[in-house]
């Protein structure tokens, strides 16, 4: 029938629209950070003077920032997110209490970034800043270290949810052997339950860091804007991210433009592989 | 004691401790949501009244004036961003879960987890590569456009998800009493998944209501209340960030007054669409 062809034509163009529309993403940040490319090639990703007044342009600051942020983040959410997912899947045997907690849970990773860097700006960093001054820190408050404070606030219900999804993926039975040979339930969790989920475990974690690796107003507030090599964690950087956030607007050359469109650019990339890495894993996990 | 009982006595201590241990972390975690909402509250509250809600912002440096021209910038910027993603969510979603066992849908899968891992702020300056840009000005459809790119993916998982669950019998019931393919779909498949797309699109929605990196250099901002999709447009979260770092003292205050209305707006329509789920799941 006619109609059901056109229908089905359709169908299948909206497929190919999400080929053209990537396709379309990426070409457009490869053309539009051209000059950038040009002008410093390779070197772009090895070079620490970011100078727009010069016109200088290298990415080594923001990548390390944007490193170090993430990992301690991840470092922080591990205990957490694990904790959750066992104590939820696992230990919690009141539906009502655990579906609570659930919802409690994912409501934190509802709130705007924008409100929880506005939290991180003006009540958290005062306090980080109060306990620098105590162990004889230089007191700024904002840096590297509260913005990995933040980011792990923000993506501890990720991890959470798909660590306990890939958690009760492990059967039953196997659980309920082991509890009748005698084991006590940690035993369980650490001998059976989490190396048999460890890869999924794993993606889930890949993913979450994914997230603060591109997560921006949050990390913009409190990490402190500084375009240099943070000294210590402590310090104030800056993340690709927040860098792009901080600059678009006033970039007014052509290459700085442009030099902010390749960290775009950069950003795209490790994040794409960041996330098909982590879902591959997951999904041969699930499957 | 013998040596047994001693082993016996340590794993259950050791299985005690573990337990306490997860349990307490579990709950430092939700810690943060309640020192969220508290913190703004307390700021927010005594500067949030119905004039904020319905006056426009005063010069700077001048106290009062509310934030009338981001609330209304904002449903404008997320209601367009949704006309343009919900069909072609849709319509993806339907693919999806039609063509399930061709090679091109798994390729299109994973563009679309690829789509949903694109930072943000990423995709704000494709909205400005792709309209502010052609365009030499910042404008509200710039925004609404990089928004709808970071809905799309939302809708077309869960109307993927819902379409999966529709029971085989009743598609093939259909097609045996000679109802045409694009009948089936339009009055048996999506209909029935009704509640479960319309929670998607909840759900969507209050993701990008309160994205503000996309609208840095797309959407922009603006002090006067704008009704021009071409021209910039203030939206809730955009008046947060640009209030919460000037140097003026008013303009914090109003940031916690208007994250309490994001937070609001934000976390009902995500609870409305976690209610929803939960009917359509059991």
């Amino acid at each position: 029938m006619k109609v059901d062809r056109v229908f089905k034509i359709i169908l299948i163009s909206g497929g190919f629209l999400m080929v053209i529309l990537l396709s379309a993403i990426f070409l457009s940040l490869v053309f539009s950070s051209i000059s950038s490319l040009k002008e410093y090639g390779i070197r772009f990703l090895f070079t620490k003077e970011w100078d727009p007044v010069n016109l200088k342009f290298g990415a080594v600051p923001f990548i390390i920032g944007t490193l170090l942020t993430s990992f301690i983040s991840l470092l922080i959410t591990i205990p957490f997110s694990l904790s959750i997912s066992i104590y939820l899947s696992e230990l919690l045997k009141n539906r009502t209490i655990s579906k609570l907690l659930q919802t409690l849970i994912e409501l934190i990773a509802g709130i705007p970034s924008v409100i929880v860097g506005l939290w991180g700006l003006f009540i958290l960093a005062p306090i980080i800043r109060n306990i620098q001054a105590k162990l004889g820190i230089q007191p700024i408050g904002v840096g590297i270290f509260t913005a990995s404070l933040i980011l792990s606030i923000m993506i501890i219900p990720y991890s959470a949810s798909i660590g306990k999804e890939v958690l009760s993926l492990v059967p039953i039975e196997v659980k309920e052997g082991a509890i009748s040979l005698g084991a006590t339930e940690f035993e369980v969790i650490k001998g059976i339950l989490i190396p048999t989920s460890f890869k999924g475990i794993f993606g889930g974690f890949l993913l979450s860091f994914g997230r603060a690796f591109g997560e921006t107003m949050a990390v913009t507030m409190v990490i402190g804007n500084a375009n240099r090599i943070p000294k210590s964690i402590f310090s104030p950087g800056q993340t690709m991210a927040s860098l792009i956030a901080n600059e678009f607007t006033e970039a007014t050359s052509i290459l700085h433009l442009s030099s902010l469109i390749e960290i775009g650019l950069i950003l795209f990339i490790i994040s794409v592989l960041i996330n098909i890495l982590g879902r591959v894993i997951i999904r041969k996990v699930t499957f | 004691m013998n040596k047994l009982d001693y082993i016996n006595k340590k794993r259950v201590i050791k299985d005690k401790i573990f337990k306490k241990f997860v349990t307490i972390l579990t709950f430092i975690s939700i810690i943060p949501l309640f020192l969220i909402i508290y913190f703004v509250s307390i700021r927010g509250f005594r500067y949030l009244s119905l004039r904020f809600i319905t006056s426009l912002p005063k010069p700077m440096g001048e106290a009062g004036g509310g934030i009338f021209n981001a609330i209304i910038g904002s449903f404008i910027i997320v209601g367009i961003a949704a006309l343009i993603s919900i069909p072609i969510g849709i319509i993806v979603g339907v693919f999806l879960s039609e063509y399930k066992e061709t090679k091109f849908s798994e390729v299109v899968k994973i563009l679309i987890d690829t789509l949903q891992g694109i930072p943000s702020i990423v995709i704000g300056i494709i909205g400005y590569i792709w309209i502010v840009k052609p365009l030499k000005h910042f404008s509200a459809i710039s925004g609404s456009i990089a928004l709808a790119i970071m809905m799309l993916p939302i809708i077309i998982k869960s109307t993927e998800e819902i379409l999966n669950m529709v029971p085989q019998e009743i598609k093939e019931g259909a097609i045996a009493l000679g109802a045409p393919y694009y009948r089936v779909v339009l009055k048996i498949l999506l209909p029935y998944g009704f509640v479960g797309i319309f929670t998607g699109i909840l759900l969507g929605i209050s993701r990008i209501m309160g994205e503000t990196a996309p609208l840095l250099f797309t959407a922009f901002g603006n002090q006067f209340l704008n009704l021009n999709i071409f021209k910039p447009m203030s939206t809730i979260p955009y008046v947060i960030f640009v209030y919460a770092t000037s140097p003026y003292k008013e303009w914090h205050n109003q940031a916690f007054a208007a994250s309490i209305i994001l937070i609001i707006i934000v976390l009902s329509i995500n609870l409305i669409g976690r209610a929803l789920e939960k009917k359509w799941k059991m």
